[in-house]
């Protein structure tokens, strides 16, 4: 089968605020819930200054390793959970999720939060995933992990909190840049 | 500020020196606020596993039919040129992308967006939101009636201004088709000077973000009528024939 050129990506600009955020858009769960887990950080730009107008969206399983495929994200009152979620950043960059802590959709594998971040002055969005800290073992054997060099591996890992949550960040340049990734389809042709 | 003509300068010389591209340059300095917001490495390749391969699920009890039109969501008739926008939503092997959720949001007719850091000094219209939702249909069809945006200016450089358009948010069968981007009219003469737009530095990809003109699609006495099909990266998942009966 022939594949048809891509329509490009561009950037979500500086004026998505009154179109794509929603009521309990970042709310997977309501963060009352018992088992409601909170996964937060921040978005900094090469300068390490938070970067107020990005946009975060997750998609992951639920903590049997199942991926949801239930409608019900835009109208969450009383819903399924759905596994998908949208998060604006706030004037300091931050951004968060209440949610359930997925679990591995594999045998052996490593539960992980699949992450696309849009921003103003982004040009196309860009994804990475978001690991649930596990043990070393686990994380080495893991297909991604294992090919990246230790620091690189720990920037890919969110880190547990005291109460339970987990934090993310992420740098869209510098130092501490994120890996962020390529799938197969997504490589231009020349 | 700089001019228009260093940044068409440096432009041109970016389309020289990485040409035909499919995709923008996410390093690409005539779109200044891009500078700091780039990742300098290039992304790692990596197979897509799990949610990764399941794109999110929306249903009517997500999105009234109504949000498509965005000329009766305020209780008036908004300003300016009605338009219709329609076309197919296809995977990269050309298949429809079926019941998935398309958002768009545009400024107004006169180029001003309702957002509170539009500080633009054109009039906001009080009958014109300009967002609109909906799913797409068996066939990967989505159609929405709006008014035609206008063109805004900005702060990229002197005398800066974007070409009209509308903002597309799309979602493909699996979560790695997942992308956000721009629909611009035809024969805008602002394209050409627009940074965000040149950052695709191949004119055919260029031009697939450009709609057409669609005499079919305009209507007697009431609206004209673009179409602009919109094609997704390749799907990883393993594509299942829909079953008959499917179709309802
Ligand atoms: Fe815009």
């Amino acid at each position: 089968m022939t594949d048809l050129a891509p329509t490009p990506g561009q950037t979500i600009g500086p004026f998505f605020h009154h179109a794509l955020p929603y009521d309990h858009d970042r709310e997977l769960v309501p963060p009352c819930r018992a088992d409601a887990v909170r996964l937060h950080g921040y978005v900094y730009d090469g300068a390490g200054s938070g970067i107020p107008d990005a946009l975060l969206e997750i998609r992951h399983a639920d903590p049997t390793g199942t991926v949801p495929t239930v409608e019900g994200s835009l109208r969450r009152q009383g819903g399924a959970f759905t596994g998908w979620g949208r998060s604006t950043t706030d004037r300091t960059g931050h951004y968060w999720f209440s949610t359930l802590e997925p679990g591995p959709t594999r045998d052996g594998g490593v539960a992980c939060f699949a992450v696309t971040v849009f921003a103003r002055g982004l040009l196309n969005r860009l994804f990475t995933r978001a690991y649930v800290p596990s043990d070393e073992a686990a994380l080495a054997a893991d297909p991604l992990l294992a090919g990246l060099p230790a620091d690189e591996r720990a920037r890919l890992v969110a880190v547990r909190e005291p109460d339970g949550g987990l934090r993310f960040d992420i740098h869209l340049q510098g130092e501490r840049e994120t890996v962020f990734l390529s799938f197969p389809r997504h490589r231009d042709r020349p | 500020m700089e001019s228009q003509e260093l940044i068409s300068k440096e432009m041109a010389d970016l389309h020289a020196s990485r040409p035909g591209l499919s995709q923008p340059l996410l390093d690409f300095p005539p779109y200044r606020s891009s500078v700091l917001r780039h990742p300098t490495r290039d992304p790692r390749p990596a197979d897509p596993e799990g949610a990764e391969l399941v794109a999110p699920v929306f249903g009517h009890s997500d999105v009234d039919p109504l949000e498509a039109d965005l000329t009766i969501q305020s209780g008036g008739e908004p300003i300016g040129e009605r338009i219709v926008v329609s076309g197919r939503i296809l995977d990269g092997a050309g298949r429809p992308v079926r019941g998935q959720l398309v958002e768009i949001w545009q400024a107004n007719a006169a180029g001003r967006y309702v957002h509170q850091r539009d500080q633009h000094p054109a009039p906001l219209d009080p009958h014109f939101t300009g967002l609109g939702r909906c799913l797409t249909d068996d066939g990967g069809g989505y159609r929405f009636t709006t008014i035609k945006p206008g063109p805004y200016p900005w702060r990229n450089h002197r005398n800066a201004w974007r070409p009209a358009h509308i903002h597309f948010s799309l979602f493909g069968t699996d979560f790695t088709q997942r992308m956000i981007t721009q629909m611009y009219f035809p024969g805008d003469p602002l394209v050409a000077l627009d940074p965000i737009l040149q950052s695709i530095t191949g004119e055919d990809a260029r031009a697939r973000l450009v709609a057409s003109y669609d005499h079919d699609l305009s209507e007697h006495e009431w609206v004209l009528g673009y179409r602009w099909d919109i094609v997704l990266t390749g799907s990883h998942a393993t594509y299942v024939e829909p079953e008959d009966g499917d179709h309802d």
